[in-house]
């Protein structure tokens, strides 16, 4: 049986769970094709204009899977992290019902709710449902999932500390990507959600760009578990987020660090949470004095205009520092 | 202490009433203009929705006329506005006010936390003043919500022009009058009587038109350029789904909207936060009930109306009825929403005339 997972949103923070998972039950894992115009054209036709450019490359990405698999993987993701107030953004929890409605010819969707909050009971009747859809029986979905959990945060172990950005992708999605480390008088943070980070297309190659002006990178991924939940008591109220909150935790730690020349926001245009985000990131840089920028994503971002404004950054802090 | 709090619709005239009997001085919020957007949208994050900026800024003009302390309410998402009180209190301490922020969250999480909050305006006043400035208040945001809804079905079918609206005007100041439990019984009598005196022509079959969307853009006149008024006007019956008094009823210590949210079950099945589940919901409602069209307000961005609105798509497809999307932003004019409405009710007129056409 072959089950279609789109290569975007939770595929570059939760792939070795969903993966773990299926093939644990012996089903066939088959990825999208890396994110490409084509794929960005087929969102943009499909998704709500208003959408912001994740939610249409999820659209793309489907739309790439639908005719070559059984079923497709959009869980409705609540919870995974055990942390009682904090869900997705809820773009994601309607995903199921979005591309639902958006777009004909659909195979079955495999829309498990996944929500680590609720009672053992509760979540064995999403296992039920789930098995029944797939033909296995309940106990298997259980033990598979568990399997999977494992796996996970073996694989969130491994990421701890890790000097570069293609060391988390190559860990988290075994998609491998050059490495060109040159001499770095400048570190960077940037942070931003890993679907815009890790997706060299839709970032306009931003990570390779900085490689290359000799900037060494630091994401929040690298940033250790524990730390991130050190860092939440710094603001008086969580964000709703999990995501988010990774985001700004491990922005706070870089700040904090002063290991850091500088942060990059990379965000998407419109997005919600982010303009929150955004700004608890920015007015934590000004009174740390650490220079911040925002870089924000949509279809019409072009590598030029990117490289320009990281080219002027870099610039900004060598001087900075030479001047220091 | 002066305290001041957000704008939202008429709900002001209760909450003043509230904080006053609790013995504050309270500094009116103004109802927000072009100037308090463009005020707070200078602060605000460029894609913070609009209910964000407008009520930064009309903090920003409360602290100018001398506002000691900000009443606003919090959240648990995973709509964004819960955590607007959070950053509005970082973004005017770095602006350098020094203001006491009071957020309550919605008590059935920490009532403890809750209390405590709500004992920082309440001070020293004893239980029984406490609970008249509650219920009194409580009474009031009805009246309000009560008077209003009335004045939307009356509009369409006024004989004069605006009538309604002067009508409406004296209502509250009426209302605002009003402060004890009597008086304000007595005020809801006389302000329905006073709309039903409004001389209507009965021949007139109204279109009907239900609006759906985030709650602070659906409840504020200044936000979404009186809508409903302006529908009346042109001679639309505009409903509305959500109330002020009923909202905050059923979201704090009762659940409520049950129904709401069986009716979008099979669209939309997982709760997307804000007001996107009862969207759906109220759209298949309003559909079953036989409107004429359903008009969906929303700030720019709004996430949870996002979602709603790529489903509704395909419910007022398989239920018949056309939709209006409205998102809102700091760029949006009075004349184009104008337009575009006229457009819309010219195109339910049609239909209705078809059916007609299509029944004889």
């Amino acid at each position: 049986m072959k089950i279609g997972i789109p290569r975007t949103l939770t595929y570059y923070a939760y792939l070795p769970l969903w993966k773990g998972f299926f093939e644990a039950l012996g089903c066939e894992v088959v990825v999208s094709d890396k994110t490409s115009k084509g794929i960005l054209d087929k969102g943009v036709e499909y998704a709500v204009n208003d959408a912001c450019i994740p939610i249409k490359l999820f659209h793309g990405h489907v739309y790439n899977l639908k005719e070559r698999v059984d079923f497709l993987f959009v869980p409705r993701l609540l919870n995974l992290t055990r942390e009682k107030t904090v869900t997705y953004c809820p773009k994601f929890l309607g995903l199921a019902d979005m591309v639902r409605a958006s777009m004909p010819g659909l195979p079955p969707l495999l829309d498990f709710r996944i929500d680590l909050r609720k009672k053992r009971k509760e979540r064995q009747r999403e296992f039920k449902r789930m098995a029944t859809l797939l033909g296995v029986r309940p106990a298997e979905v259980d033990r598979a999932f568990r399997r999977a959990q494992r796996k996970m945060s073996r694989t969130l172990k491994d990421l701890s500390g890790k000097g570069n950005p293609e060391e988390v992708l190559g860990i988290l999605t075994e998609d491998t990507r050059n490495v060109l480390l040159p001499p770095q008088p400048i570190t960077l943070a940037v942070v931003g959600y890993p679907y815009l980070l890790y997706d060299d297309f839709v970032n306009a190659g931003l990570i390779s760009k900085l490689h290359k002006m000799g900037v060494r990178v630091l994401t929040p991924e690298m940033v250790p578990e524990k730390t991130l939940k050190r860092k939440a008591k710094s603001l008086p109220k969580d964000l709703f987020w999990t995501f988010s909150n990774q985001v700004v935790r491990g922005a706070i730690h870089y700040i904090d660090d002063g290991e850091v020349d500088g942060i990059i926001h990379v965000t998407a245009f419109g997005c919600g949470p982010d303009s929150m985000v955004g700004k608890l990131i920015e007015l934590e840089a000004k009174q740390k004095t650490v220079p911040y920028i925002c870089i924000s994503l949509d279809e019409h971002t072009g590598e030029a205009g990117v490289l320009t404004r990281l080219e002027a950054f870099v610039d900004m802090l060598k001087y900075r520092r030479d001047k220091q | 202490m002066k305290i001041t709090f957000p704008h939202m619709g008429s709900s002001p005239i209760a909450f003043r009433m509230m904080i006053e009997k609790l013995g504050h001085q309270v500094v009116m919020p103004l109802r927000p203009n072009e100037k308090t957007l463009s005020l707070g949208s200078h602060y605000s994050p460029e894609f913070a929705c609009i209910p964000f900026k407008i009520l930064l800024g009309t903090y920003l003009e409360a602290i100018k006329r001398g506002a000691e302390m900000i009443i606003t309410s919090g959240g648990m998402g995973p709509c964004r506005a819960g955590y607007y009180g959070v950053l509005h209190e970082k973004i005017l301490k770095d602006l350098g006010y020094d203001i006491d922020f009071v957020v309550l969250e919605p008590p059935q999480k920490k009532a403890v936390n809750f209390i405590k909050k709500l004992s920082k305006i309440t001070r020293s006043n004893s239980l029984s003043v406490v609970w008249d400035a509650l219920s009194t208040a409580w009474q009031k945001l009805k009246v309000l919500d009560l008077i209003e809804a009335l004045s939307y079905e009356i509009r369409p079918r006024e004989a004069v022009k605006n009538e309604t609206t002067n009508v409406m005007e004296e209502c509250y100041k009426l209302i605002d009058r009003a402060w004890t439990k009597e008086e304000i019984k007595e005020s809801l009598d006389r302000c329905t009587k006073m709309l039903k005196a409004v001389k209507t022509k009965d021949s007139i079959k109204p279109l009907k038109v239900g609006i759906i969307g985030e709650i602070y853009v659906v409840l504020e006149p200044a936000a979404n350029f009186d809508i409903q008024r302006m529908l009346g006007d042109m001679g639309v019956l505009a409903r509305r789904s959500i109330y002020l008094a009923d909202w905050t009823k059923d979201n704090t210590f009762f659940k409520g909207e049950e129904h709401i949210k069986k009716a979008a079950k099979p669209y939309l099945q997982e709760l997307v936060g804000g007001h996107g589940t009862l969207s759906v919901g109220n759209t298949v409602l309003y559909a079953k009930e036989g409107y004429d069209g359903i008009i969906q307000l929303a700030p720019f961005a709004c996430i949870p109306e996002i979602v709603s609105k790529s489903i509704l798509g395909k419910v007022t497809s398989d239920l018949d009825i056309p939709l209006l999307t409205l998102f809102i932003d700091e760029q949006t004019g009075k004349a184009g929403v104008k337009t575009r409405l006229e457009a819309f009710v010219d195109l339910m007129q049609s239909r209705r005339n078809h059916k007609r056409e299509a029944l004889a």
